[in-house]
């Protein structure tokens, strides 16, 4: 048990420090980097409890898939100019009490949900759902979220498509005058398309192209 | 005491499994080259040691008595990171592969998750190198290289679905053993030849080596790497095609399980049939590095998002509802 708490401590202290040093540390990029570090130890969390799969999962989708992209937005910004003291500035004056007030407010609504799920155990109880020790944390997380939650797990997932579509459609421009490779012409090229043979008359030449 | 005689266990089975992995790398560097040369009717490396086996060792040494040389503009913490990372996380996801029946270091639950994590996290090497380096070429490498990746890695979980659906598990020894009857390759082909392809790409292969293409990017990520840094780099990137032939066997070839399961062929142990199994894929990556030509990178990412994304997709519905339809869905 004592190996336990150690790396349960280490763990959490890691996760904490980065996610501060998300906030803190100056450079765009290296704050990205920290919330990787972030991820990283808070799947090792996950994994520490006994859920394995949710650990591996946030793994894959956030530190694989999101981060990077995270990354290459970051990257794209030019770091060196706006490595200036954008704290310090004048400009910024104005938009500290804003950001306080909704961190104040975020601050709360976690502090009221942690304590309603502490003082209504009826609101999520967990023993009507018969996980069985047996199953491994995969095969109950399936179970569970196939048959109980199955109208949640469909509503979230059309959720998350129209979110997608309605992204696409935002950012895609048809714009006029691109000139576009098709494949399916490059492939389908014959030589009689491509090649002409043409006899050329000395110190008169032909016209190819007009 | 207790703890340090668990901690010298556990030391001593993971350099038991590190030493020969590092030691086959090296050689299946010389490997790469001798079949590269064979196809191209040369000799290839075979001055140092018997038929130049020795090569990789000599190259080695080279490598560690150049001068490591930080570019003065770069970040140089992330700089140094970054072979780090490649060569760790190339290396950790060996932990749960399974040599044999019993024979793995980590028998976790959700060892195919786990490989899929460490490799989706083994874009982060480069990156950060390209990134770190501060210099145009390894720059464009770096996003190459990541758009590509997290690309291949779109296919590549949707094939482990495939396999996954027929199997009921996510260990990796229950994936082969679900195989004694019959190896995936036969049923699920087509997924086979998408999961290699997409595991070409997913290592940066030839033909998907875009991001270190000579021609056009000197050598992308690793331009502004020298020395032992350039060879962790080097390291890391053959161990991780080494990991895809071994996944790609696991999956798709059975394992350590022998081919035809009569009596010559049971006395030799399960171990010895899974490297051959690696080799054999290895060589087949040899000899498609040695025949086929780079791809163009809007052909790249067409074939990735265009063609073997929605094939392997509609390859799912095709295995779940055939499963479904003839009841032979895994249960526990």
């Amino acid at each position: 048990m004592i190996a336990h708490a150690i790396f349960f401590y280490v763990f959490s202290l890691i996760a904490i420090i980065s996610a501060i040093m998300v906030t803190v540390s100056k450079n765009t990029v290296h704050s990205v980097f920290f919330l990787i570090l972030d991820f990283i130890s808070i799947s090792c969390l996950f994994i520490m409890i006994g859920a394995e799969f949710l650990g591996m999962i946030m793994l894959i989708v956030y530190v694989g898939a999101v981060a990077v992209l995270f990354l290459f937005v970051v990257m794209m910004l030019n770091v060196a100019q706006q490595k200036n003291q954008w704290l310090l500035s004048e400009d910024s004056s104005g938009h500290i009490p804003i950001g306080l007030i909704i961190s104040a407010l975020i601050f709360f609504e976690l502090i009221i949900v942690i304590g309603g799920w502490k003082y209504k155990p009826d609101l999520f109880n967990s023993d009507n759902l018969q996980i069985s020790s047996e199953l491994s944390n995969t095969h109950s997380l399936g179970q569970i979220l196939y048959t109980d939650y199955i109208h949640v797990f469909q509503i979230s997932g059309m959720i998350l498509l129209i979110a997608m579509i309605g992204a696409i459609v935002l950012t895609f421009r048809q714009r006029e005058g691109v000139k576009k490779q098709s494949y399916i012409k490059q492939i389908s090229r014959e030589r009689s398309e491509g090649v002409e043979v043409l006899d050329v008359p000395s110190n008169k030449g032909v016209k190819i192209d007009d | 005491m207790e703890y340090f005689d668990i901690i010298f266990q556990e030391v001593y089975k993971i350099l038991f499994l590190l030493v020969p992995v590092l030691v086959s790398v090296a050689m299946i560097v010389w490997l790469d080259r001798r079949v590269w040369a064979f196809v191209q009717k040369r000799q290839g490396p075979n001055v140092v040691g018997p038929f130049g086996l020795l090569q990789s060792l000599a190259d080695a040494l080279k490598y560690i008595f150049k001068e490591i040389i930080i570019p003065a503009s770069s970040n140089k913490v992330i700089f140094i990171l970054a072979p780090i990372i490649t060569m760790t996380l190339a290396l950790i996801a060996w932990a749960v592969i399974p040599f044999n029946e019993g024979q793995v270091l980590a028998n976790i639950n959700v060892g195919i998750l786990y490989i899929f994590a460490v490799s989706s996290l083994g874009v982060y090497g480069i990156i950060m190198g390209g990134w770190a380096s501060n210099s145009k070429y390894p720059f464009l490498g770096a996003i190459r290289s990541a758009a590509q990746m997290v690309s291949y890695e779109v296919s590549i979980g949707i094939i482990i679905i495939n396999v996954l659906l027929c199997v009921g598990s996510l260990n990796l020894s229950d994936i082969v053993l679900a195989q004694q009857e019959m190896w995936f390759i036969i049923p699920l082909f087509p997924m086979f030849v998408i999961f290699f392809i997409s595991s070409l790409a997913e290592t940066n292969r030839p033909p998907f080596d875009l991001p270190e293409a000579e021609a056009e990017l000197v050598a992308g990520y690793q331009t502004e790497y020298s020395g032992m840094m350039y060879a962790m780099f080097w390291l890391g990137e053959y161990a991780n095609i080494l990991l895809m032939c071994a996944l790609g066997s696991i999956l798709f070839l059975g394992g350590w399980l022998s081919p035809i399961d009569i009596y010559p062929f049971t006395l030799v142990p399960g171990a010895v049939w899974f490297i051959f199994k690696i080799l054999f894929l290895f060589i087949l990556f040899a000899l498609v590095k040695a025949t086929v030509p780079r791809y163009r990178y809007d052909q790249l990412m067409r074939l990735g998002w265009k063609i073997f994304l929605p094939f392997s997709l509609i390859y799912v519905v095709l295995t779940a509802s055939y499963l479904f339809y003839f009841n032979l869905l895994p249960t526990n």
